[in-house]
């Protein structure tokens, strides 16, 4: 399912042709029947580490190299087509690593980054270039004169000239861009003060004037490509991260042939009418109707409901539901982008178009500073031009203009504290995914919790066992040893810890989707859902144990509060937000929680729907939303609050729609991340100030016309530099 | 001044050099793993080049 929800990279005609490239390279190496296999160990740490998981892997006849990457904590093996990735994790995990297999696909798209590593090309060419550019100036800032200035300004040029065709690029190409839509970008006064700096500079040594701008168009270069390139590493390690989570999710399912043989396919390969099996703790992979078996569902990242619903023959099933007890045959009625999974994700999509209103801080910025740049250098060129009818002085000054105000420190303000905040965060265990996130997030005055899997952790807890018999209790611990169902371990943890032992039963079995049965002392006992053993259903989930003698006996239980919960909501409050539950779940269940979080706004039994709409209500009364969501029935209500979190354990298509991701279980890193936010947003204005108080200083003498290189490449300097060391005040 | 007909070609050889060899790590994938890259010096096994 995953497989399907995002365009491939074949489907994207960009893909140019490196891409196509490495593709034909990835074909070359299928043809010759190699695999590629990729495994995430979160667990290693050290040179030893990677020597035993290297050793140990390239010890297997099938594998033909194998490289671990300690920094994505990643191995990375090529093998012979047989070897299978279950069999290279069991490998790892025998040496006592967790291992994770995670989809190659998926990381292939994102493998090669080729946009940064253009970047710091140009990067490193312009910081070389004016370096070199920048050793000549001083010279004829001390002093040189006549022949040997005018040399150093042509060999400034012959370096200059090549280096700006080529690191300037990517302003030359945005500032085009938005010409042509007939818009001004921050580009165009940087596109403009670099080639006008490089005119000048030209025509003033061809002349053999005085002063040439080549250091300063060059120091430009290099600092805005700078911010840049801080930029881009920040999103592409969310981007990289965030496809690892996605990875984690191999999209495969067991298909039965007509013979009755299982083969495991990719789910973008399945039909409609293919049978397939899916065995307890399995996911649904397709739409489709239940052929044989009887199991229980657990259709919470749908609905929200913490209840496992009963299946049996027939029933009709949707992709995302978790399969708990039993194995199930089922017939596939709708594949990829025709199931209901993909339906929802639809939504996504129509109320994530109302996100893009937000206009950045950045963005913002420029639409004040870019006008008012060109209007300044038009009047000082206009003025000179008035004043001594002489072109070049005119022109020259007009450069200067540019060149002083041209946003150096704008250029880096932003993208300097992004990547301070957003690394802060991600030590923290949080992953920022989009690029305005964090401004929105610190604006944030109410926060929307979905219950279940985000508050709860989804796994319930045993609430009454000091009011059950011991011999009772037992008894369960003996009955519920025998399934892997939800309910049954939690007995079976409660039971264990409070030290009980299980009673002595015989011929323990399960039938899938009622409980287990066993034999003591000859007498049949049961344990399982209410219809099966003949007990009143109660509001709470409950289970129900038969004695053989007697009443039936309730075991209730209530959903585990995620670690931290409890912290974020109440420090969510102390900062004076407002906090809200909204669940699909049923209304005792959701009053429960409320109650024991403190949480005086709930809304119960809410369709996905229901939800976006009350998160609409809210922001056209003008709060700013968070919302916290995992579930399918959320993504509609993450795509609509003004920013949105999800954890790690969410589905896909939750994570997604979803501005920042969870990486940890732990819920309480939410509030510091709004505090964070705040003090990331203050620190980008104040860097805006900053910037804005080296301009009023240095324009006024550049429009005099006192400006000399040498002041413009301090004042260019003195700007960028402070700005980076005021957002590293973050860390 | 005639030492500047060295000085000059020197320091735009050496500016050059070091571009050349930037570019040359870039290209080899030596900033992929920093983290393991600086650990492995540290082992016992001999690799004296990244796999591709």
């Amino acid at each position: 399912m995953t497989a399907t929800m995002r365009p491939t990279a074949s489907a994207c005609p960009a893909g140019a042709a490196a891409p196509a490239a490495d593709k034909l390279a990835a074909a070359a190496a299928h043809a010759q029947g190699g695999a590629q296999i990729a495994l995430s160990l979160p667990t290693i740490h050290c040179s030893a580490c990677i020597t035993k998981i290297e050793k140990a892997l390239n010890a297997h006849p099938g594998v033909r190299s194998a490289r671990v990457n300690l920094t994505l904590k990643r191995a990375s093996i090529e093998a012979d087509p047989d070897v299978t990735a279950q069999e290279m994790k069991t490998l790892v995990e025998a040496l006592g690593f967790e291992a994770h297999e995670l989809d190659a696909g998926t990381l292939n798209a994102t493998a090669n980054d080729r946009a940064g590593r253009e970047l710091l090309m140009r990067l490193a060419v312009a910081g070389f270039a004016s370096m070199n550019v920048m050793l000549l100036s001083v010279s004829v800032w001390s002093g040189a004169a006549d022949a040997t200035r005018d040399l150093f300004h042509w060999i400034s040029a012959a370096i200059a000239l090549p280096t700006i065709a080529f690191s300037g690029q990517p302003f030359f190409r945005n500032a085009w861009a938005a010409l042509s839509n007939r818009q001004l970008n921050m580009d165009v006064p940087i596109t403009l003060a670099i080639v006008l700096a490089v005119v000048t500079s030209l025509w003033e040594t061809s002349l053999s004037g005085k002063h040439a701008y080549f250091d300063a168009a060059l120091a430009l270069t290099f600092f805005l490509l700078a911010g840049r390139y801080l930029d881009h590493r920040t999103r592409a390690i969310a981007r990289s991260a965030a496809e690892e989570l996605t990875a984690l999710e191999v999209p495969r399912a067991t298909r039965l042939r007509a013979d009755g043989s299982e083969e495991i396919v990719n789910v973008a390969e399945l039909a409609v009418g293919d049978l397939l099996l899916v065995r307890p703790g399995g996911r649904m992979p397709v739409d489709g109707e239940i052929v044989s078996g009887t199991s229980e569902l657990d259709r919470s990242l749908l609905t929200g409901e913490t209840l496992p619903v009963f299946a049996a023959e027939g029933q009709t099933v949707s992709a995302g539901e978790v399969n708990l007890t039993g194995p199930l045959t089922i017939r596939a009625s709708a594949v990829g982008q025709d199931t209901s999974l993909h339906q929802m994700a639809d939504l996504v999509a129509i109320a994530e178009s109302g996100r893009s209103r937000y206009t950045s801080l950045a963005d913002s910025a420029a639409k004040l500073y870019a006008p008012g740049v060109h209007i300044l250098s038009a009047l000082a060129f206009v003025g000179w031009y008035l004043y001594t009818f002489d072109m070049r002085t005119a022109l020259n000054i007009a450069a200067a203009v540019l060149i002083i105000t041209c946003p150096c420190a704008l250029g880096l303000a932003v993208p300097a504290v992004t990547t301070a905040a957003s690394g802060k965060l991600f030590r923290r265990g949080m992953l920022i995914k989009h690029e305005t996130a964090l401004e929105r997030l610190a604006q944030v005055d109410t926060v929307v919790f979905d219950k279940t899997g985000t508050l709860t952790a989804g796994t319930p807890e045993l609430t009454n066992l000091a009011d059950i018999p011991r011999r009772d209790a037992e008894l369960a611990l003996a009955l519920a040893q025998g399934s892997s169902h939800p309910l049954a371990q939690a007995i079976t943890r409660a039971a264990r810890e409070a030290g009980f032992a299980p009673a002595p039963v015989s011929d323990l079995s399960e039938v899938p989707g009622y409980g287990t049965r066993a034999l003591l002392e000859g007498r049949e006992v049961r344990l399982g859902r209410a219809s099966w053993i003949g007990a009143q259903g109660r509001a709470e989930t409950a289970t129900f144990l038969d004695r053989g003698e007697g009443a039936p006996v309730a075991f209730s239980f209530t959903d585990r509060l995620r670690e931290g919960a409890a912290e974020a909501v109440q420090s969510l409050k102390d900062a004076g937000k407002d906090v809200y539950l909204m669940s699909g779940d049923t209304t005792p269940a959701v009053e429960a929680l409320a109650e024991r979080l403190g949480i005086t706004h709930w809304l119960a039994e809410a369709l996905p729907a229901d939800k976006s709409s009350r998160i609409q209500a809210m922001s056209a009364r003008g709060a700013k939303v968070l919302m916290v969501g995992d579930g399918l029935n959320d993504t509609a209500a993450l795509a609509a609050a003004h920013v949105s979190i999800s954890p790690a354990s969410a589905l896909d298509a939750a994570r997604v729609a979803s501005d920042i991701v969870l990486l940890g279980s732990d819920l309480s890193p939410i509030a510091s991340a709004c505090a964070t936010a705040g003090a990331a947003t203050r620190r980008i204005r104040e860097n805006f100030r900053i910037a804005t108080i080296y301009n009023i200083v240095a324009v006024p003498l550049a429009m005099a016309g006192l400006c000399s290189p040498l002041i413009a490449a301090l004042a260019m300097s003195a700007s960028s530099i402070t700005v980076s060391l005021n957002a590293l005040r973050l860390r | 001044m005639t030492i500047l007909a060295y000085l000059i070609p020197i320091s735009l050889f050496l500016g050059a050099l070091g571009l050349v060899f930037f570019v040359y790590t870039v290209r080899s994938n030596q900033y992929d793993d920093p983290e393991g890259d600086a650990r492995r010096i540290l082992s016992d096994e001999y690799d004296d080049h990244p796999k591709p």
